[in-house]
């Protein structure tokens, strides 16, 4: 009797700490957190400006609304872009000046606080897909301005389309739970004793850019693993590589210049080419920033604490393969269909977005990134022109995509390639 | 103004940046012997070289020619080695319809300058990147090797 | 040798011709020497007075300073049409090849209509068939009136005068002419009733393997496409017509494209949108830049997968039109075998994308394309512009590839509406992904075929049903037989070269919904047909557990020369004397398509994950005479790649009512690298000339997937190859596809089909 008095008293707690949890979520969701009077160093915009670029304009572009709320050959800030998730499929919404199906009716307050606390106006939560766990950062006024910003555009009439969620995920109020659980409602704070580039490049790359969405590893509540920042995660079948100082695994080789072409430009000679969502956030994003802000980004990158692993091995001085009397699979269907850009040295002299050697992707034994680019094609809207790559994903058969990943994999990144055709159908 | 060498010549062009250097070829210079096929470095028929080297013309940024040497089909001729290319086209009798060929002839021409005996896999990889719908590929092969060894690979009772 | 591309002269009013009664063979054709002579040329009386010319007949010209010009009633698309026409003529007119210009016919269906296809066009590998005796006849009346001529001048008898190579020789006194001497006086001479032919032991140029008329400024870049069309003050545009089909343009935002340097104006149509420009990069940047919407049609929620269930379903509820019947199928009794067939819609994507240019003025229209039927495109100018038929000039051009596309004039409609919104003249040009995505596709089609085997498994009963449109409906209404019959569908189901005693082929005419543009495509009717009867007669050499060369030989009729052809093939490809490694196999197709008679066989390798290797292909071909044998044999091998293409990887899908692929990363065709090696052996013959041009892409398909049966004992029954079903095991997915080995499969301790096949 006394163990089950036991294990009475041990259910009969834990579930009172769980209505006491939930309680507390549920009426501190639409909480969010101390709001700051003044704007704190490092947020607003760039002393460089251009005037022809309004504040909030700007920090729309910073803060990369417009990616995740355009739909391919849709209308911009409309919403309908889907994301595949491992538990449905979410649709981002409508935040042009819709009155109906947009953001038209809210308040400055409500927006604020839907970055801030990851709620509608409503007070519904959202879905963490919408980054406010990045965005909680902001301050409010740099948050005004991208709402009078979004304001000013034109009004789309885009209804939302319901997201496609499995149970227990389609049940929005468990959400407060995981907001009271990993979501820090605090506004960004300069790190004292740091330059103001750094601090600059800090609220850029975690608040206004959010990359750690995509670039720090999740912990098993889907949460950014905090101790990991930057270190490189997978996402919807991408890899985000790591992107701390870490010389091998990260970016610390690169030197100053190579980031800022990468960021403005797309393409870093022999580092890589901005493809898939990070062709998106260059395309909508980081090409819009100014020289200022690009340098205070390289600063703060230079920072982030090394991390090792998940990501692309060292480079082994990929100096390509000689060419074997009868060539592989692999090789053939590249020489037929890639290096027309390509080249077959690689270097893809019809345009350096089309250079393949140094590329982490084609260093990655998985091949992650490059299945993904062969598969889907590629498309980075930069500077005005498209830089794109055709996808191929329809008339290759897995067998023959896994080949040429390979191939490219062995030739240029001078690693041995492991796919086979399974791996490429579950990439599909 | 862009200045653009063509053919040997200095040639100067006022296109946008961006556009690519067969449109310039074609559209505002008139030397139509470069074709267009599918504008996404496909199938090759808009192949030209740029020092000695092929590329295909479409996707290739008129900027991204300049201070190049571009030699199109109609300077082609220039070189023996050209010629011998179009000599051993016509001796083989490969062109059907003939419009991807310019651009099959220009691969072939830039091969043949590196690779002067190509191996059959040196003619696959620097040939299977240009397309022709006509299905001349049986021929290109054996006039890429009769340009290159200067014998006949195919009957030649041609009149 | 020079090559005219435009055509200076002007003909009078070109005729209209009232359309063919029935069956595409009975037309307004007339033999054009002889008393029912046309003088096309000089009653155009527009010649230049400084160099009179005796124009015999519509193909004829010799000039008085000898030059000689050929009027080629069949347009040139790479399958060596001139060279081919101009052999018959320059045979029977005794002059070289190289002494003679060649030129495309101006549209004129009077003079120029090719009786097997009931118009002035070119398709369906009619080209010599057509010309065989009308262009010798017509080489020969002009050769007679010349050495008529030179007789009377040497006040001779002309049969004690010969010609060659333009001169007319008086034998005995070794006296000669030239034939631009004898111009002036030859025109005066009464053409003969029926002209003399060569005796074919004759012929110094038919059978000879003749360098094309064509090719030098092939390899030079110097010939103009359609493509390349320059005239003065021309722009560039490019369009995009409504995604699905049967839509319309809703509205469009054009701010953002007038905004691009280089852009000039949009114009609008019914159901699209061209941009002109100064240049085609900025006529495709603008149309980019539209905002464009659609009235997506009825059409918008139709797919691929419902086109196939509408097919199946017409095909088991729709009412056939017998294509031939023989015997009492239903009384026989014996081994049932049936299967289902089913084949995708096709684009051709010839490698010149379309294009067209077009200039419209109050009082005249000019066009300059590269079409397969000149007539028409002036019929479908006179439509958009209203202009009457005399103003319109149609300036044909050299096409870059045709394979049917170019049978229909619907981008020319389309252009001369875009043009008629300027008052200078427009080249239209598509982008490829316009090209695929609104061709006129080779229909889908649904086949439900079987079989009574007798106790030897021979055919005894044999039904053949086809699902499928009618493209000749759509093309010349008045074509159809009388019961509503389109002969393509059932052309090589109805005849086969097998015996079988009872016979039923019928076809339930299905059109494609939802205004689904189809046309010919190369190969046309016999490219469905073929694959379809030779897959199954492959089906049933199994089903009686025979090799399938020996199983056809003995379903044989009595048909010398298919067998011929079959016993040549078997020998060359060394059928039953080599051993096969495994997952390797050997695939035969037999036919007689548009006259000519083929064997094909292909070899194969199939890799362990599904990918098909094409090794080999032997083909022969008994094509009847043969006009220049370099070109039967280059047409069968480009003809055979072109088949491979389409059955390893084209089809084109509809999804939401459109077409998914776009360009070649998605509409993919057969590389270089991926070509094996293909034997071409022709079968000497004294028969009239048969057509060939499209009969190996017909036998390619066929054989392919025969060989692909023998390597892997998997019978494709759609196309294109579903490489997914050749899988060997699951294990075969599992394993690292190494860059550096071939994934082809070691023929050592495989699973699969080995050994000699007998
Ligand atoms: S047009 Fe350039 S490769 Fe096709
Ligand atoms: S010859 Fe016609 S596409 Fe190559």
């Amino acid at each position: 009797m006394k163990i089950g008095r036991i294990i009475g008293t041990i259910v009969g707690v834990v579930v009172l700490i769980a209505i006491v949890f939930t309680a507390y979520a549920l009426i501190t969701v639409t909480h969010g957190g101390n709001e700051q009077a003044t704007q704190p160093v490092g947020a607003g915009v760039p002393v460089d400006l251009p005037t022809t670029m309004a504040r909030g304009e700007y920090l729309t572009r910073a803060a990369d609304c417009e990616a995740c709320h355009t739909a391919p050959g849709g209308q911009p800030f409309a919403g309908g872009v889907a994301f595949k998730l491992p538990f449905g499929t979410i649709y981002s919404s409508n935040i042009t000046a819709d009155k109906e199906t947009g953001i038209g009716d809210w308040t400055d307050d409500e927006f604020v606080r839907a970055l801030h606390a990851g709620v509608d106006n409503k007070g519904q939560p959202l879905y963490p897909a919408f980054p406010y766990t990045s965005y909680t950062a902001l301050s409010r006024d740099d948050i005004v301005a991208i709402r009078t910003y979004l304001a000013s555009l034109p009004a789309v009439h885009a209804p939302a389309r319901p997201n496609e969620l499995s149970f227990p995920f389609n049940q929005r109020w468990t959400l407060s739970l995981w907001n009271a659980a990993f979501l820090k409602k605090e506004r960004f704070q300069p790190e004292q004793g740091k330059t103001e580039a750094f601090n600059r490049g800090a609220y850029l790359a975690t608040a206004l850019g959010h990359c750690g969405e995509c670039h720090t590893p999740r912990n098993h509540g889907f949460a950014m693993k905090s101790g990991k920042a930057l270190a490189g995660a997978e996402l919807e079948g991408w890899r985000a590589y790591n992107i701390t100082s870490d010389k091998e695994h990260g970016i610390g080789a690169w030197s100053d210049q190579e980031l800022i072409d990468y960021f403005s430009k797309g393409h870093a000679a022999g580092r890589g080419t901005a493809s898939g969502p990070m062709g998106e956030v260059v395309g909508y994003s980081l090409q819009y920033l100014t020289p200022s802000d690009l340098a205070s980004l390289v600063a703060y990158l230079r920072e982030v604490k090394p991390q090792q692993g998940s990501a692309a091995p060292a480079a082994a001085a990929a100096a390509p393969t000689a060419t074997t009397a009868s060539a592989s699979p692999g090789e053939q269907l590249f020489v037929g269909a890639c290096a027309g850009c390509h080249l077959e040295s690689g270097q893809g002299r019809q345009t350096n977005y089309a250079m393949l050697t140094g590329l982490r992707s084609v260093r990655d034994p998985h091949a992650t990134n490059l299945t993904q680019i062969i598969l889907n094609g590629s498309s980075l809207h930069v500077g005005g022109q498209e830089v794109f790559m055709p996808s191929f994903g329809r008339a290759y058969s897995d067998a023959e995509i896994a080949a040429l990943s390979n191939y490219v994999v062995s030739h240029f990144g001078g690693q041995q390639g492991t796919l086979s055709a399974e791996d490429v159908a579950k990439r599909r | 103004m862009i200045v653009l060498s063509i053919n040997g010549q200095d040639t100067q062009v006022d296109v946008p940046e961006d556009m690519p250097l067969l449109w310039v070829l074609r559209d505002v210079l008139g030397l139509n012997g470069t074709k267009f096929g599918c504008g996404m470095a496909q199938c090759g028929a808009c192949t030209v070289h740029l020092d000695g080297q092929a590329v295909r013309s479409c996707v290739l940024p008129v900027t991204g020619a300049v201070g190049k040497k571009i030699t199109t089909i109609e300077g082609l001729n220039a070189t023996d080695l050209g010629k011998r290319v179009q000599q051993a086209w016509l001796g083989i009798e490969v062109a059907q319809c003939g419009y991807c060929q310019t651009g099959q002839i220009m691969s072939a021409a830039a091969l043949l300058a590196a690779k002067p005996t190509p191996t059959d896999a040196d003619i696959d990889a620097a040939m299977s990147g240009n397309i022709c719908r006509c299905g001349t590929y049986v021929r290109i092969r054996a006039a890429i090797k009769q340009a290159a060894t200067g014998q006949l690979t195919l009957p030649q009772t041609i009149a | 040798m020079t090559l005219r591309v435009d055509n200076q002269l002007e003909l009078p009013n070109p005729q209209r011709r009232e359309l063919i009664k029935r069956g595409g063979l009975v037309v307004a054709f007339m033999w054009l020497g002889g008393a029912s002579r046309v003088w096309g040329y000089t009653q155009g009386a527009r010649l230049d007075a400084d160099h009179p010319q005796f124009a015999p007949n519509a193909f004829v010209r010799v000039n008085t300073d000898g030059s000689v010009q050929l009027v080629m009633p069949c347009i040139e698309m790479g399958q060596g049409a001139y060279t081919g026409q101009a052999t018959l003529l320059a045979e029977e007119l005794d002059v070289g090849l190289d002494q003679i210009t060649v030129e495309h016919a101006p549209p004129n269906r009077k003079l120029y209509s090719n009786p097997l296809l009931g118009d002035q066009a070119t398709g369906g590998s009619t080209t010599i068939r057509f010309c065989w005796t009308t262009l010798r006849d017509a080489g020969a009346a002009a050769r007679a009136m010349l050495v008529t001529a030179a007789a009377q001048r040497w006040k001779v008898d002309p049969s004690q005068c010969t010609a060659a190579r333009g001169v007319v020789t008086h034998t005995a006194s070794g006296r000669t002419l030239r034939y631009g001497e004898l111009a002036n006086e030859a025109a005066k001479v009464t053409p003969p009733a029926k002209p003399t032919l060569k005796d074919p032991k004759d012929f110094q140029l038919i059978g000879k393997p003749l360098r094309r008329v064509d090719t030098p400024a092939k390899v030079d870049g110097t010939l103009p496409f359609g493509i390349d069309i320059r005239v003065p003050g021309m722009k560039v545009a490019t369009v995009q017509a409504c995604p699905t089909f049967g839509g319309t343009l809703a509205s469009v935002d054009e701010t953002r494209a007038l905004a691009i340097p280089g852009v000039l104006k949009v114009v609008k149509l019914d159901n699209a949108v061209a941009v002109i420009g100064e240049h085609f990069w900025a006529a495709k940047k603008g149309l980019e830049a539209l905002t464009i919407h659609w009235n997506k049609g009825a059409g918008a929620g139709y797919s691929t997968e419902q086109l196939y269930k509408d097919l199946a379903d017409a095909s088991e509820h729709g009412t056939p039109i017998m294509g031939r019947e023989v015997g009492q199928v239903d009384k026989v009794q014996g081994k049932l075998i049936s299967a289902t067939y089913q084949l995708p819609l096709l684009a051709h994507a010839t490698m010149e994308p379309i294009n067209t240019t077009v200039h419209v003025r109050p009082d005249g229209c000019d066009i300059w394309v590269g079409t397969q039927v000149p007539a028409r495109c002036v019929d479908v100018a006179m439509k958009v512009t209203g202009l009457p038929a005399e103003s319109i000039q149609v300036h044909n051009q050299y096409m870059g590839g045709g394979f049917g596309r170019r049978l229909f004039e619907d981008s020319v409609g389309q252009a001369v509406a875009v043009a008629r919104a300027v008052d200078y003249p427009v080249k239209i040009i598509w982008t490829r992904e316009e090209d695929i995505t609104q061709d006129r596709y080779r229909p889908a089609y649904y086949d439900r075929i079987s079989a009574t085997l007798d106790d030897k498994g021979h055919p005894i009963a044999w039904t053949d049903r086809t699902t499928g449109p009618s493209i000749l409906a759509t093309f010349a209404p008045g074509a159809m037989g009388k019961n509503g019959l389109d002969s393509d569908l059932v052309e090589c189901a109805a005849e086969l070269p097998y015996q079988i005693p009872n016979m039923r082929v019928d076809w339930v005419r299905h059109d494609m919904p939802n205004g689904i543009p189809i046309g010919w495509w190369r190969g046309v009717g016999p490219t469905h047909n073929v694959f379809v009867v030779e897959s199954f007669v492959d089906e049933l050499a199994h089903a009686a557990g025979k090799d399938p060369m020996a199983y056809r030989r003995e379903i044989l009729a009595d048909n010398p020369r298919a067998k011929a052809v079959l016993e040549l093939a078997a020998e060359k490809s060394g059928w039953g004397r080599e051993s096969v490694p495994a997952r390797h196999g050997r695939g035969i197709a037999l036919a007689a398509p548009f006259g000519s008679y083929l064997c094909v066989i292909t070899d194969v390798e199939v890799s362990p994950q599904g990918e098909v290797i094409l090794k080999r292909a032997v083909a022969v071909v008994d094509c009847g005479t043969v006009i220049n044998p370099n070109t039967v044999v280059a047409q069968i091998e480009g003809g055979v790649i072109f088949g491979w293409s389409g059955a390893m990887y084209s089809g084109i899908t509809l999804k939401d009512g459109a077409v998914v692929q776009r360009n070649f990363n998605d509409y993919r065709v057969l590389r270089l690298n991926q070509t094996p090696p293909i034997e071409v052996y022709l079968m000497p013959s004294k028969e009239t000339p048969g057509g060939i041009g499209e009969t190996g892409t017909v036998m390619a398909m066929p054989s392919l997937a025969n060989a692909i049966f023998a390597a892997t004992g998997v019978r494709l029954r759609s196309l294109p190859i579903d490489r997914s079903a050749l899988v060997q095991d699951k294990n075969a997915l599992k394993s690292v596809l190494s860059a550096a080995n071939p994934a082809s499969s070691t023929p050592d301790g495989v699973a699969g089909q080995t050994g000699i096949f007998t």
